[in-house]
């Protein structure tokens, strides 16, 4: 049964490096256009960052994949499962298999830290409570977070605590594909820096595959493979020195701006 | 089973132990891991080596219960497979990190706690009554404030909370005084048949819907409906930090989102009474013509004689105190409320009870003060 159903995912061109496939992508907000035809492959084990002006419709893209929102057109890919034709328990295996960080870290307001990165593990597995405590400490100190954050509740963190609060609760399932939103705005340059460096360990440590939407033109030099820039609705893919030579004008001022440079100096060749 | 999750085989040889890991130790297998694990610990087995080269998988928990057994039973890791060392490492750094034993707080039943749990509840009450007290006198300086600089006020927001407590709630209003004046009809009219003085009904009607049941019934789902919205909706406005906004914008948050509520409801809740006395009597008239035969011309002439010019007022005037007091309860809640979701819901079930409590205590008040002035 398996076995036929792999035979035709290659007869339909399927491909098992593949862990995101978007084809002809069209995405509407209330009868605006958002994204018009995008094309989208993310590999495994790769770092694939997400630029674009504000407004461009990163985060828009980012909901649209994990199905917080609908598509107008086109079909979305993940783990090589169709999205739009799973049920909701299909739907909820695959949600296992990735974990998200939004812009604000969305925790649970009315839980502490550590019962926010316990939710998904009690959801999923059956663990004694002092497991689930030793694994959200756990979790808790390779984001950064000192272990007494662990019975803080959300609004007493501040921002940038909130946002490696919510990558732990991201990262409790362990999952093979993270989706980050704009994990380093909000963070002190050092922690940023940090950051970008635990998503690469993690990356080669645990095979992780990283879609992650950002404006912060270091991560994109530091842990990004490859890079997709929004621009007229539609998407640009390449790694970094591919886009610095593209004419395209936001693409020149964004990578040779006084910021770019400052990020790309002695970087990039 | 055995295949697909995680386990460790047993060698012995001369004098040390030697556990070889093998299979997935991811999250799934960490139950049963952690059990295995810690009675191994237990055990104290002496010199022991743990081999990692017969893992297949490994995550971050996984690699948390090998390092936690290595260091209870001051074992060493060996033969790591190149993929993990760098999460080993990683795991190891964020272990030494934390403290070795976490806190485990034990929760038992005493009555000592009880008691303390008891006292605390008593002192809360006290300091929300003086907070509210606070609260008053805080509208009462803005209000002051309004009276000597009129071009304060907000006409367009005091006209949309008019529209959305006052207007809106004509229909639920409407149709609860109705049903309560059919009920009232109906069943003072089985009790009095008893001594053949039917008539009556219309006085009993009259009486309990102006005096009481017309008010009570408008402020008890005018606090439902309005207060618990007035909560939610400042609430909602805190946990999003626009009330913050507003302070350091130099805006007076009493002045910008109470007033207009308060106000506009001490000027729909008193409409809306006089409209449910009136429904609340066209209910009961109904009920009175239809099972009583007792004709319109006839009821009003018993309507008539059983009213006097106070009955109708004394109902009325407790109505501007009700508003009052739901607005500023439904107002406070909302401008307590915390950073969290919880804390909203928490503070609008709050405020409904207390708004209808106090309601419900104003008016035994009323009833106290108007005997003792004999109306």
């Amino acid at each position: 049964m398996s076995d036929a159903r792999q035979a035709n995912g290659h007869a339909d061109g399927h491909d098992d490096a593949l862990l995101v496939r978007v084809r002809g992508l069209v995405t509407k907000i209330g009868g605006r256009t958002i994204h018009d035809g995008i094309d989208l492959d993310l590999r495994r084990g790769e770092v694939l960052g997400v630029v674009g002006g504000s407004g461009a419709g990163k985060s828009v893209l980012l909901r649209t994949i994990v199905g917080l929102m609908t598509p107008a057109a086109g079909t979305i890919e993940v783990f090589g499962e169709q999205m739009a034709r799973l049920n909701d328990r299909e739907r909820h295996k695959l949600e296992a298999r990735w974990g998200v960080l939004f812009q604000d870290g969305a925790l649970f307001s009315s839980l502490t830290v550590a019962e926010n990165i316990d939710v998904p593990l009690k959801e999923q597995f059956d663990l004694p409570h002092h497991l689930l405590v030793e694994i959200a400490q756990l979790k808790l100190s390779l984001v950064g977070l000192a272990p007494e954050t662990a019975s803080l509740h959300p609004s007493e963190l501040s921002g940038g605590m909130r946002k490696r609060a919510g990558l732990a609760r991201a990262l409790a399932l362990d999952p093979a594909l993270l989706f980050l939103d704009e994990p380093t705005a909000g963070l002190d340059p050092i922690s940023a820096g940090d950051f970008d460096h635990l998503i690469g360990d993690l990356k080669s440590s645990l095979g992780l595959t990283v879609f992650m939407v950002t404006h912060d033109l270091d991560a994109l030099v530091a842990i990004c493979d490859r890079i997709a820039v929004l621009i007229d609705k539609r998407l640009k893919i390449g790694t970094i020195e591919e886009l610095m030579r593209d004419p395209h004008p936001w693409l020149q001022s964004y990578f040779h701006g006084p910021r770019g440079r400052a990020a790309l100096d002695g970087k990039v060749a | 089973m055995a295949e697909s999750g995680a386990f460790f085989e047993r060698h012995e040889a001369s004098g040390s132990v030697m556990l070889a890991a093998r299979g997935n130790w991811q999250v799934e297998s960490a139950a049963a891991l952690d059990r295995e694990l810690t009675d191994l610990a237990k055990s104290r087995p002496g010199q022991i080596r743990i081999d990692l080269g017969g893992i297949d998988s490994l995550d971050t928990v996984g690699a948390f219960l090998l390092l936690r057994t290595a260091r209870s039973i001051d074992a060493s890791l060996e033969n790591v497979p190149d993929g993990f060392a760098t999460l080993l490492e990683h795991v190891e750094k964020a272990v030494e990190a934390r403290p070795h034993h976490p806190r485990r707080r034990h929760r038992h039943f005493h009555v000592g706690e009880w008691l303390d749990h008891l006292g605390e509840q008593v002192f809360r009450i006290l300091a929300n009554a003086t907070e509210l007290l606070a609260f008053f006198g805080r509208i009462l300086v803005t209000a002051g404030r309004l009276v000597v600089h009129p071009s304060h006020a907000r006409p367009v927001a005091l006209l949309s909370q008019l529209q959305r407590n006052g207007w809106a709630a004509l229909p639920i209003v409407g149709m609860l005084a109705f049903l309560i004046g059919v009920v009232i009809a109906y069943q003072g009219a089985d009790q009095l048949a008893q001594f053949g003085a039917q008539i009556f009904t219309v006085n009993l009607l009259a009486v309990s819907v102006l005096r009481e049941l017309g008010c009570l019934i408008t402020a008890i789902i005018v606090a439902g409906r309005s207060g618990s919205a007035f909560t939610a909706e400042i609430g909602a406005m805190r946990v999003n930090e626009e009330v913050d906004a507003m302070q350091v914008l130099g805006l007076d948050p009493v002045e910008v989102l109470v007033m207009p509520r308060l106000i506009g409801l001490l000027i729909s809740l008193p409409l809306l009474t006089f409209f449910a006395d009136f429904v609340g009597i066209a209910g009961g008239g109904l009920m009175c013509w239809l099972a009583l035969d007792i004709t319109p011309p006839v009821f009003l002439d018993q309507l008539h004689g059983a009213l006097n010019p106070l009955t109708f007022w004394l109902g009325v005037i407790k109505a501007p105190f009700f508003a009052f007091v739901i607005a500023m309860v439904g107002c406070h809640g909302g401008l307590e409320v915390e950073r969290s979701a919880e804390s909203v819901g928490h503070h609008t079930t709050a405020s409904v009870v207390r708004s209808i409590f106090l309601i419900l205590v104003l008016d035994a008040g009323f009833s106290i003060l108007f005997a003792k002035l004999h109306v």
